[in-house]
């Protein structure tokens, strides 16, 4: 490539990461990060934001000219550092003249404060500098053998994590035998310099030799006889579920209350995952069953006013799960012959019609209107009541594990290959002789059951329920975490549904960015990994000795089939 | 109406859908059998809720242009098109602020709209084709359902970032002085805001219209729109018409956020989504691709929307029927594209997958 069009690329990648520099601190994002130290009194959470999109604008604009000489890559990654940083300052120096506030929410002197370092407008030329620096750095990252590089950014990736996090962290450090090692790494509002370093150090030798008995280690597997290996496998499982089993008995009630919300996501992720993934049939109005098992399970046990039958809940949630396999089926049948996008608006359609009707003064007297379904008893099992979310957990933890099964069943079951067909394409399946209505109907009603035995919990957990808890919001979610955990795959829901409904609940004074983040993160998802998290992950673990030789097409291909 | 052949030998399926149709056409006939009798609303009510109508027709008939002119050229449905409208408010609102401070708002109240409508309809167009660099054009080739999630993501993105920069509360319009009150037209009163409404959305569909049918761009758009590869083998740049196209619709629904705030007076981050999907039902109801039709759609469901809560369900006897007028363009909705997806005007959608 000619020079002066390379460096015109350079210069192209710097503006754009200093615009989106510019977005993230204009939307708020850096400010609400900054409330939380890194480490205290050396780095802050919103600081750290810029100094990543820094490197990020580093390494990307080094990676840009991979063929050239070290010195012009680093001069690149200098370079889009720089121009992002001017655009930064240039910013920082508008907002004397002109007041932004007067528009934009988010643009106080704090933010300005933050962008400048703290140093105000005198430091303008500082400020392009860091960034540079910054980049430079990036830069030279990319520059290093790829087992060092890859143990650095792990490294820092956790410093960053257990220092957003360590409001959490530290409640799991709260007992009196760590206390010494809890002062040592934390202070009562970030990590201390040295507990940071001890932090990144320890991450990056563990990945480095991670990285360095994995092959071994999985070759030493892959040779031992077959009965062992099905050994392993079981011991290892087993002990991954008792690892869950005890998790909410040291995690406390904030974190099972997370991995509460987690599970339900699971379990509705799963019945959507068996409408869009496995079946193909895009339903954005999924909230509605989640909704009708809700008020189903909240008319016929509450104790209030609106309480019909005062069941227990292990029968109305039997009655929940037929009646949302039935409104499943109903409201299949008109809609059998809308296919792909229309459907996709027709289900929404369907979604709002149920919240609206739950919500108007006409339904009012059965279902409570605004003011809800309320004091919703918690199921109770040969005396053990699910009281608390330490208990709910179980519930959830057991709800989760029976769909996980019945889903991965019906995958590798005729009907489940039904779909598959049906998804790639109506007119072949339906000629190779599938009953294109039954598939359809099963798809939905088994979605619906599924997302309704969501809604069973949830109700119990919310102990009354709202029709505002009902919105689209709640569909666009789970699908959300199906795509990017990866549509089709089971255990990408689950995955999916840690990052995108576990962390937010971790990081509460983010959670108003909580769906930028989810907009963004569908968009590059499907630019740029269509196939989701976790059957990358899985396909670059089994292939990890050959990666070079798989053709590109079939790591592409993963979507709908692979992911167990 | 050709239709795939499953449907002629589902015999059981037919019969539920054929009993659908006919309960809702009986339940429709019995509530209006009910209002009528128990005439409860005059005459001048009546006519107050078809003016309203028109003027929340044109609204939609100017946003659902965006969704059927896309539609028409790549076969998939904007889902952000309706927060680009909701761009469009948010800019109209900061514009008329700015004028209602300087205090030319109220001194030269058609020169501020006209300025109002031009920001608004600049930026909006600017955010079109900003998602469609972004979010679309990489995925052209992509499976079907790959752009439609990336476009609710571009949907979500983007009213979180006017939620981060704006504020998540409402924000009211300033009034202007001139437009306050009613003007009578042949007997009819009309408030003025409605009457504005309409006749800045006749214009601007009629300019539209005449752009697409009688100029050379125009032309190039409809060829691109009935065979995407034919017309770049006659040398049409392709990929130019659908950023005009991206453009013109953004620009209409940039207007449709300054009428709608005009007549709503107050703007959200998330005002985009209900008038986004109800747009697109007017696009499917004229016939999805074809832009007559959009605007009979748009103006359709309008009325629908203003007098059948009131004519149907008033009549089956439902409490505070106006609570349920958005259940009703719904409804309207999901039926249109289980009757006739093809629309009033529409053949195009019956031949083809939808």
């Amino acid at each position: 490539m000619a020079p002066e069009r390379s460096w015109r690329k350079t210069i192209r990648t710097g503006l754009l990461w200093g615009t989106a520099a510019i977005f993230i601190a204009l939307v708020g994002l850096a400010e609400v990060l900054q409330k939380r130290q890194i480490i205290t009194g050396v780095i802050s959470g919103g600081h750290a934001l810029l100094l990543v999109v820094a490197l990020g604008a580093g390494v990307y604009a080094a990676r840009q000219r991979r063929d050239e000489r070290v010195g012009k890559r680093l001069a690149a990654g200098a370079l889009a550092g720089a121009i992002a940083g001017v655009m930064v300052a240039a910013l920082v120096a508008l907002s004397t003249a002109v007041n932004f506030r007067a528009m934009i929410v988010g643009a106080t002197p704090e933010l300005f404060a933050l962008l400048s370092f703290g140093r105000g407008v005198a430091a303008l030329p500082w400020i392009a500098l860091i960034w540079a620096g910054v980049a430079l750095l990036g830069a030279a990252l990319t520059l290093l053998p790829g087992r060092v590089r890859s143990a650095l950014t792990s490294g820092l990736g956790v410093l960053l994590g257990v220092g957003l996090l360590q409001e959490q962290v530290q409640l799991l450090l709260q007992s009196d035998r760590v206390v010494r090692f809890r002062e040592l790494i934390f202070t009562f509002d970030g990590l201390t310099p040295a507990g940071a370093v001890i932090v990144a150090v320890v991450t990056a030798f563990l990945s480095s030799v991670w990285q360095w008995q994995r092959p071994k280690v999985s070759r030493r597997v892959a040779a031992l006889p077959p009965a062992p290996r099905r050994a392993l496998q079981v011991v290892g499982f087993l002990a991954a579920l008792a690892l869950i089993i005890v998790m909410p008995l040291f995690l406390g009630p904030f974190f099972s209350q997370a991995l509460v919300l987690v599970g339900l996501y699971t379990l509705m992720g799963l019945g959507l995952n068996l409408e869009v993934g496995f079946a193909g049939l895009l339903d954005i109005g999924f909230v509605a069953f989640f909704a009708i098992g809700a008020y189903t399970v909240g008319l016929l046990t509450s104790t209030g006013p609106l309480g019909i039958f005062h069941l227990s809940w292990w029968v109305a949630v039997m009655i929940a799960v037929v009646v949302s396999l039935i409104s499943g089926v109903f409201f299949g049948l008109p809609i059998l012959g809308i296919r792909g996008d229309y459907l996709a608006i027709a289900t929404l359609g369907f979604g709002e019609i149920i919240r609206l009707l739950v919500l108007s003064d006409f339904l009012r007297p059965t279902l409570g209107g605004s003011q809800g379904v309320l004091s919703i008893p918690k199921p109770v099992l040969f005396g053990f009541e699910f009281s608390g979310p330490q208990q709910l957990f179980f519930l959830t933890l057991g709800a989760s594990a029976i769909v996980a099964f019945v889903a991965a069943r019906l995958r590798d079951s005729r009907l489940g290959r039904a779909w598959m067909a049906m998804r790639e394409d109506e007119d072949v399946a339906q000629a190779m002789g599938i009953n294109l209505v039954n598939v359809k109907l099963l798809a939905y009603g088994i979605g619906a059951v599924f997302a309704g035995v969501g809604g069973a919990i949830f109700a119990v957990m919310v102990g009354s329920i709202f029709p505002h808890s009902f919105s689209v919001l709640v569909s666009i979610n789970v699908l959300a975490l199906i795509i990017v955990g990866g549509l089709g795959s089971l255990p990408g829901v689950a995955v999916g549904s840690l990052f995108l409904v576990g962390l937010p609940e971790l990081l509460r004074e983010f959670s108003e960015f909580r769906f930028l983040v989810y907009g963004a993160a569908l968009m590059a998802m499907m630019i740029l990994r269509p196939e989701g998290l976790w059957p990358a992950a899985a396909l670059r673990r089994e292939l990890h000795e050959e990666v070079e030789r798989v053709p590109e097409g079939e790591l592409v291909e993963a979507p709908g089939g692979g992911g167990s | 109406m050709p239709r795939s052949q499953w449907w002629r030998r589902l015999s059981i399926v037919d019969l539920y859908l054929w009993a659908f149709r006919l309960a809702v056409i009986l339940v429709i006939l019995w509530g209006i059998a009910g209002t009528v009798r128990a005439a409860r609303y005059p005459l001048s009510d009546w006519l107050d809720f078809i003016i309203f109508g028109f003027s929340q027709g044109a609204i939609y008939a100017l946003i659902a242009l965006g969704y059927t002119m896309v539609y028409g050229i790549l076969r998939m449905i904007n889902f952000a098109h309706g927060d680009i409208f909701m761009v469009g408010a948010y800019t109209a609102f900061y514009a008329a602020r700015a004028l209602f401070q300087r205090g030319i708002f109220n001194r030269h109240p058609f020169i501020s709209l006209t300025v109002i409508l031009l920001v608004a309809a600049a930026v909006s167009l600017g955010t079109a084709l900003l998602v469609e660099r972004v979010a679309y054009r990489p995925l052209r080739r992509a499976p079907r359902l790959i752009p439609l999630i990336s476009a609710i993501g571009a949907s979500f993105f983007i009213e979180y970032a006017i939620r981060g920069f704006y504020g998540s509360g409402f924000q009211s319009y300033p009034e202007f002085e001139i437009f306050k009150g009613k003007w009578t037209l042949f007997g009819v009163g009309i408030l003025r805001t409605q009457a504005v409404v309409i006749v800045a959305a006749v214009i601007l569909m009629t300019a539209l219209y005449l752009f697409v049918m009688r100029t050379k761009t125009g032309t190039a758009m409809r060829s691109v729109s009935e065979d995407i590869e034919v017309a770049a083998l006659m040398g049409i740049n392709v990929d130019r018409i659908i950023v005009i196209t991206f453009a013109i619709g953004g620009a209409a629904a940039g207007a449709a956020g300054v009428l709608y705030a005009l007549v709503f007076k107050q703007v959200h981050f998330f005002m985009g989504f209900y008038p986004g999907i109800k747009a697109f039902t007017a696009a499917v109801l004229g016939g999805i691709g074809n832009i007559p039709g959009a605007l009979l759609g748009g103006v359709a469901l309008g009325l629908i929307e203003s007098v059948a809560p009131i004519l149907v369900l008033d009549g089956l006897g439902i409490v505070a029927p106006y609570q349920l007028k958005d259940v009703t363009a719904f409804i309207m909705l999901v039926m249109v594209l289980i009757f006739r997806p093809s629309g009033i005007l529409g053949e195009r959608l019956a031949s083809k997958k939808a």
